[in-house]
């Protein structure tokens, strides 16, 4: 394993930090991280990205209803940089409109997969014994069943049409995802939580008599979460691209809404004459993917004081 | 070591049971009539709504027809499709090209992957190492559809160096592309693995003790620090072949290869519950006693693991 740090180094380091404020691990990540150029490249990729989603007005004044079949799969021009897909539309603006779609449906999934997971996870680890056993297999359970082909089977068994509202046809795929997703979270919960278990400051909380709750609460879940949020973090990117992957077998979002993965899937039947309707948006989904996977990468990296 | 099998091989009843139970309820007790567009524009007759309703126990509660599915299947009968067709005998057929193209897949794995990860891993910080690493990041993030149609336009149909599509005819020679593809991903993984652990192992004790005999610097690597290294990349490979035999449901759809994972996908589409059941039932099993598998090798590898 690592080599054990020289004690030298510690010392001197120490008058530093108390002459200045006393840094916490927070800080300390922090500090790291604003040197690391992965990190600030993917936090400005994830900046750019998220305000595309929440204004994509801004950076194109076309709508993507704005269509055209006149002008169905002209390659890349002066006038549309990115060419026209096989409808006439803009494929810029469908890229850029697409980002919303896709980030949605990563964030929603991961924030239902860290609920679902994190709340068993932590329930498991703190009150062991049966429930951790009957957690731990229920997990196992669904961690068997591959999360693409469980999605498949969940979605392809509430079909929607194309009159189905943009919200429910985004939640369905969420809700899939999640429900499929959450044992990865629980086991890291469980084991982070498990760790936490026994700390000193735990032990003094109990022998004052606090409750579980408030055990849970005030002194688990702050020490425990941190690894948590960066396989979030990085799940994010694996869920957008699952999104995708559904889309492109056509049962994930449907066409009304704008997403990278419909775009793709559409692209696929004219790849041969018209690439540029497949490398556009498909570029687009791996960047955002490699942003949130780079992101998750550098904040666990801070985080990990065995790398320090 | 018997008894650590017997006490895996009983911890897995539940799991399969219990796998086989959720995707049995999705996919026969979901709203939905099961009966829908299988006889064409008009409704089906009575009598065969009668006597598939029989056949399959529709009209039993869900916990009973799914006890009646198991029974028959731990007698090895894995049912009937809709259309007649004998699930064991899909099965039998679609396997074969599934565990080719995983074969082909693992042998990417093992060539690129390890010789990848071993060369950055010798020269950590170098040219190389850095371009492993952004090179794996990048292949991380590009959803497997994308690398498949991007390679399956390029290297298939433009410049003609692959067969684009595999189709009846699943030759070795035909799978290299749809294997290649279905190996990125974790190709990506294996090579950082092997890197990190490579690295890691190189300031061990043991490899600076036999520097220090003066034994030459291929025999040091080569034998000591190699054998050590590898042993986590063999148990990631070998879980992703326990993986890969499930099927790929997405490079098989992309290049045509009529697998067990095209098998699925087909059978969900259609709504043909029997399939989708047996198949994912032998795919669960085989990821499960492949894991078992590979944690026995595991404990031969390194003894100082012992499943005593």
């Amino acid at each position: 394993m690592a080599d054990p740090t020289p004690p030298v180094v510690a010392q001197a380091e120490a008058p530093e930090t108390t002459e200045t404020t006393v840094r916490t691990l927070g800080r300390d990540a922090w500090h790291d991280l604003v040197r690391k150029p992965t990190f600030v490249v993917s936090a400005v990729l994830f900046v750019f990205f998220v305000t595309i989603a929440i204004a994509p007005g801004l950076f194109t004044s076309l709508s993507p209803t704005d269509c055209d079949l006149a002008l169905s799969r002209q390659g890349p021009s002066s006038a549309a940089w990115f060419g026209y897909d096989n409808n006439g539309c803009d494929v810029y603006t469908h890229t850029i409109y697409g980002a919303r779609a896709s980030i949605m449906v990563g964030v929603l999934t991961a924030i239902g997969v860290l609920l679902i997971g994190g709340i068993t996870g932590t329930i498991a680890g703190f009150y062991g014994r049966a429930t951790d056993t009957v957690v731990s297999r229920l997990g196992d359970i669904f961690f068997g069943i591959p999360l693409l082909l469980g999605a498949l089977i969940v979605l392809v068994s509430f079909p929607g049409g194309a009159d189905t509202p943009e919200l429910v046809t985004i939640s369905k795929v969420v809700l899939a995802l999640a429900a499929l997703g959450w044992p990865q979270i629980m086991r890291i919960t469980r084991s982070s939580v498990l760790q936490v278990r026994s700390a000193d400051y735990v032990q003094a909380a109990r022998a004052l008599g606090a409750g579980g709750v408030r055990m849970i609460l005030k002194h688990i879940v702050p020490n425990s979460i941190a690894p948590v949020i960066v396989v979030a973090t990085i799940a994010i990117g694996g869920y957008i691209a699952a999104e995708a992957t559904l889309s492109f077998l056509g049962v994930g979002l449907q066409p009304p809404v704008v997403s990278w993965g419909l775009a793709i899937s559409r692209a696929q039947d004219y790849v041969r004459t018209s690439p540029h309707m497949l490398l556009f948006p498909a570029s687009a989904l791996s960047l955002c993917v490699l942003a949130f996977i780079m992101l998750g990468d550098a904040i666990r990296d801070a985080l990990d004081p065995k790398l320090r | 070591m018997g008894r650590y099998v017997a006490r895996r091989l009983l911890q897995m009843i539940p799991v399969v049971i219990g796998t086989t139970f959720i995707i049995y309820a999705l996919v026969w007790a979901l709203p939905g009539d099961p009966f829908a567009g299988r006889c064409g524009a008009r409704p089906c007759p009575a009598a065969y709504v009668a006597e598939m309703t029989d056949k399959y126990n529709l009209d039993d509660p869900l916990p009973i027809a799914y006890l009646q599915y198991f029974g028959n299947l731990l007698t090895g009968d894995f049912g009937e499709t809709f259309q007649g067709l004998s699930v064991g005998e899909e099965l039998l057929r679609a396997y074969p090209t599934t565990v080719r193209l995983a074969l082909v897949a693992i042998a990417f794995e093992i060539l690129i992957g390890i010789g990848a990860g071993i060369l950055a891993g010798l020269r950590r910080g170098s040219f190389l190492d850095n371009l492993v690493l952004v090179s794996t990041l990048v292949v991380v993030s590009i959803p497997v559809f994308v690398i498949g149609s991007v390679l399956q336009l390029f290297l298939g149909m433009r410049w003609g160096i692959f067969p684009a599509t595999v189709g009846g005819d699943a030759s070795l020679y035909n799978l290299i592309l749809p294997g290649f593809v279905l190996a990125a991903l974790s190709l990506a993984y294996v090579a950082r693995l092997t890197r990190t652990s490579l690295a890691e192992n190189r300031r061990a004790d043991y490899v600076r003790t036999a520097v220090a005999k003066g034994m030459p610097q291929r025999r040091v690597i080569g034998i000591h620090a190699m054998r050590n290294s590898l042993i986590p990349v063999i148990t990631f490979i070998g879980a992703d072949f326990g993986a890969l035999l499930g099927g790929a449901i997405v490079t098989e759809g992309i290049f045509n290869v009529p697998g067990v994972g095209n098998l699925i996908f087909r059978s969900i589409t259609a709504r043909d519950g029997v399939m989708v059941t047996g198949a994912v039932t032998v795919l669960v099993l085989v990821f499960l006693l492949v894991n078992l598998l590979v944690d026995l090798v595991y404990g031969w590898l390194d003894p100082r693991i012992s499943h005593g």
